[in-house]
């Protein structure tokens, strides 16, 4: 095991998931005011972007308060529980594909597991014991429901995104994020001339919508964001919370959105492969240059592609949320047992026969 | 010293015995309430106490609901947070002076509740006001009404979960303000009409503006409608949603929007037209089922007609005197106030004792944009009433939203509450 490059991976993981941050509320604040005919916050710094440092700095001076009803033990613990997890999800997700330095083989990607996929289930569903702790701690009606709302919600969500995803595994016969992404570089078939990639979301594009719409579910995003419930609710789990606590959750939310952005990049959008006119750049800019440049400017050229799927997902995160109206609570879960469940599993049986039969 | 101080406190504090009876509990009370269908506390089902600072409750209203897991078994709400003893007050202040307490009743649509307010004083003095000041509160009162129809759905659809669409209004709602801006200065309390007249004239090209700002709205209200009608997840929040039908209307005594969005085709610009109501053409939309979704369309399509009916106002309306040429109600104009004497005594008696209303009672019903508005008032003669009742639509709307949402789920709450579109200031009054 290499450590100095490992611990470097880490910190460039965590870095830039904290980064996300306040970039996405920067976007959330200046994207809604765009589609919603206003201008936003666009007073502090350049086009406001300094509006969420400032965020920071007010959550952390404001006054942590020990609220006497609620049980502090695990009134405390909560947003821990729910924000560590959502960091060590991206554990496996590979941001670029792996090149040669110094003579050392390096992969961009901090583990990869052979779980793979099964691991960022396993810690990304760890996330809601936060939520419910929260909402027992606190003590307050309206935060109970909310947990509660959650629980069930992630319960049922998590099912039909576990199943949508057993098509890509399939196809791939891998559980390895790594392999997954690199096997998205394969010719899927030719089209005048031009070789379209074999990405998950073409072969499996039913498994692609369940598993955006359960992705969104898992994120507590509109139309899921029921176990905050702002007007029905008040503000659900984290109704009790306030300063840095308060912000802890905040930031999981975030940083979840940030995690299952680049779990739906890597499963159905080729993950690190180039994006379309990419390759023809770093050929005519690196073409002539030294091999361990070209190396370098590859990998670099893969995160960008990473990046800016990444990117993309998260916009989408936004533009949904400011579109659309949110479910009743029985509709959620209508709508997961009794829609995503049977199509997902459908998409199972459907994918194992194509595969069978050798069509994947 | 100390001591004897802590020991007579401890006694005291030990000896106060607990009554757990008084607080309320369950299985501690003396009185059984076994045999009372509407008793909330009657078995250990959860309880929660939406508002009077809820952010879904719209104003200070408080609604107590026995939740069984999220569907509300029963509940009970309760109002009176915002009373101001308006009805109190318009017995202990002149004619002129109760305009401004009119204002803070729908605050929503403050200039309809100027007009209904004008209407009835001057049907009890027997006074008939110019055209151009009728042509001028008929289009205050619709552009006040799509005001309050934005505000209703917007909201309503902001409880749902879609903000945007909310905000595309405003947009218009604002436009709208500045348009009432001109008229009186204010925005939001407007004190528009007086009695026999108005506050000002309109300013030049003030009609040419509604009718632009009319045009406007119309396309924004077909794009609000279009991100938002037909949207699935709208339908599902929304049909079949807090049904009030139209038996239930009727003996709740539902009127306006939310009365016809159950099939009861009621308007009264319609049916009793008062101003020039008579003079323009529009149409009354209903719908048939009186869910949440109903009340939605009904005041999308309102909207519509009320714009229209500004558009023709804007048309028809024509130069002309603003006052009643009645010298008891006239305000002297600032010239003849400064300049002489007896106009400097007649604001004096105008302003301090006010003007005689003659003995009798008046009740003018109008189409307030929830429904009927009306002022009910009982003159003895002199300057103030003797009864001032205030008939708001909002009042006989927030009864009706206890049986709307038995059965319903916590989310259908705030929806149910957003579309009978209650106003705090109405109810409580």
């Amino acid at each position: 095991m290499d450590f100095p490059i490992l611990w470097m991976k880490i910190a460039v993981v965590l870095v830039g998931l904290l980064a996300t941050v306040p970039i996405m509320l920067f976007v959330e604040r200046r994207g809604s005011a765009l589609m919603q005919d206003r201008l936003g916050p666009n007073r502090i710094g350049p086009f406001g972007l300094l509006q969420a440092a400032l965020d920071v700095v007010k959550f952390l001076f404001k006054e942590d308060r020990a609220l006497r009803h609620t049980n502090q033990a695990y009134f405390t613990l909560a947003p821990w529980i729910a924000v560590v997890p959502a960091f060590m999800t991206f554990a496996v997700i590979p941001f670029a594909s792996s090149m040669d330095w110094d003579g050392r083989h390096v992969s961009f990607q901090i583990a990869n597991l052979d779980v793979g996929i099964l691991y960022c289930f396993a810690i990304a569903s760890l996330g809601v014991y936060g939520i419910i702790i929260a909402g027992w701690a606190s003590n307050n009606k309206y935060s109970l429901m909310g947990s509660l709302r959650s629980s069930a919600q992630m319960i049922s969500y998590e099912l039909s995104m576990g199943l949508s995803v057993i098509g890509i595994i399939l196809s791939f016969s891998s559980l390895k994020l790594g392999d997954i992404a690199l096997g998205q570089g394969q010719a899927f078939f030719t089209v005048f001339g031009h070789t379209i990639p074999k990405w998950g979301v073409l072969i499996q594009p039913l498994g692609f919508i369940l598993f955006l719409i359960s992705v969104f579910a898992e994120t507590n995003r509109l139309p899921f964001d029921l176990p905050e419930g702002e007007s029905e609710l008040v503000a659900g789990y984290h109704l009790e919370y306030g300063s840095m606590k308060f912000a802890l959750f905040f930031m999981a939310e975030y940083i979840n959105m940030a995690v299952a952005s680049a779990l739906v990049t890597t499963l159905f959008f080729g993950g690190w492969q180039m994006l379309p006119g990419f390759p023809y750049l770093h050929h005519v800019l690196f073409g002539s240059a030294e091999f361990q440049t070209q190396e370098i400017a590859r990998v670099g050229f893969e995160a960008l592609s990473f990046l800016s799927k990444i990117a993309f997902f998260m916009w989408l995160f936004v533009w949904v949320r400011w579109t659309i109206p949110r479910f009743r609570f029985d509709q959620l879960m209508h709508f997961g047992w009794k829609v995503m469940f049977p199509l997902s599993l459908l998409n199972v049986v459907l994918t194992a026969y194509l595969v069978m039969k050798g069509v994947l | 010293m100390s001591d004897e101080q802590n020991s007579v406190k401890e006694s005291s504090s030990r000896d106060i015995p607990i009554d757990v009876s008084r607080w309320g509990f369950p299985g501690s009370m003396n009185v059984s309430f076994k045999d009372d269908k509407d008793d909330l506390f009657d078995d250990s089902k959860v309880i929660i106490n939406i508002g009077p600072t809820h952010p879904a409750m719209h104003g200070a209203f408080r609604c107590m609901a026995k939740l069984n897991g999220e569907v509300i078994e029963s509940s009970y709400s309760e109002f009176g947070y915002t009373h101001r003893a308006k009805e109190k007050l318009g017995e202990n202040r002149t004619y002129h002076q109760f305009i401004v307490y009119t204002d803070r009743l729908n605050y929503c649509s403050a200039l309809i509740n100027n007009v209904a307010y004008a209407l009835s004083v001057e049907r009890l003095m027997g006074i008939e006001v110019p055209t151009r000041a009728t042509w001028i509160r008929m289009m205050a009162a619709e552009i006040a009404r799509v005001t309050d129809h934005l505000i209703c759905v917007g909201i309503n659809a902001v409880d749902l979960g879609a903000f945007s669409f909310f905000l595309y209004g405003y947009q218009q709602r604002e436009r709208a303000y500045t348009l009432i801006e001109k008229l009186c200065g204010a925005r939001l309390t407007t004190s528009y009409t007086r009695i026999g007249g108005l506050m000002y004239d309109a300013p030049e090209g003030w009609e040419q503006e509604v009718k632009t700002w009319a045009l406007k709205t119309r396309e924004v209200i077909d794009e609000m409608d279009s991100l938002l009608t037909n949207n699935r997840i709208w339908h599902k929040r929304t049909k079949e949603v807090a049904i009030f039908n139209k038996e239930q209307c009727m003996k709740y005594s539902f009127t306006g929007p939310n009365a016809r969005a159950a099939g009861i085709d009621l308007d009264l610009r319609r049916d009793q037209p008062v101003l020039f109501y008579d003079r323009v053409d529009f149409d009354v939309p209903t719908a048939q089922i009186g869910d949440v979704f109903d009340r939605y369309a009904v005041r999308i399509e309102e909207m519509r007609q009320s714009l229209s009916i500004l558009i023709q106002c804007a048309e028809k309306i024509k130069k002309g005197p603003i006052w009643a040429d009645d010298k008891r109600t006239r305000i002297p104009d600032k010239e003849v106030v400064h300049n002489t004497m007896e106009g400097m005594i007649h604001h004096f008696k105008f302003f301090m004792t006010g003007f005689d209303v003659p003995e009798g009672e008046a009740y003018t019903p109008f189409e307030a944009a929830n429904g009927e508005l009306g002022f009910y008032i009982v003159s003895r003669g002199g300057p103030k009433a003797h009864r001032m009742r205030i008939r708001g639509p909002s009042f006989w709307h927030y009864q009706g939203l206890d049986p709307m949402i038995k059965g319903a789920y916590v989310g259908d709450l705030v929806g149910a509450l957003g579309s009978i579109n209650v106003i705090a200031g109405e109810l409580d009054r």
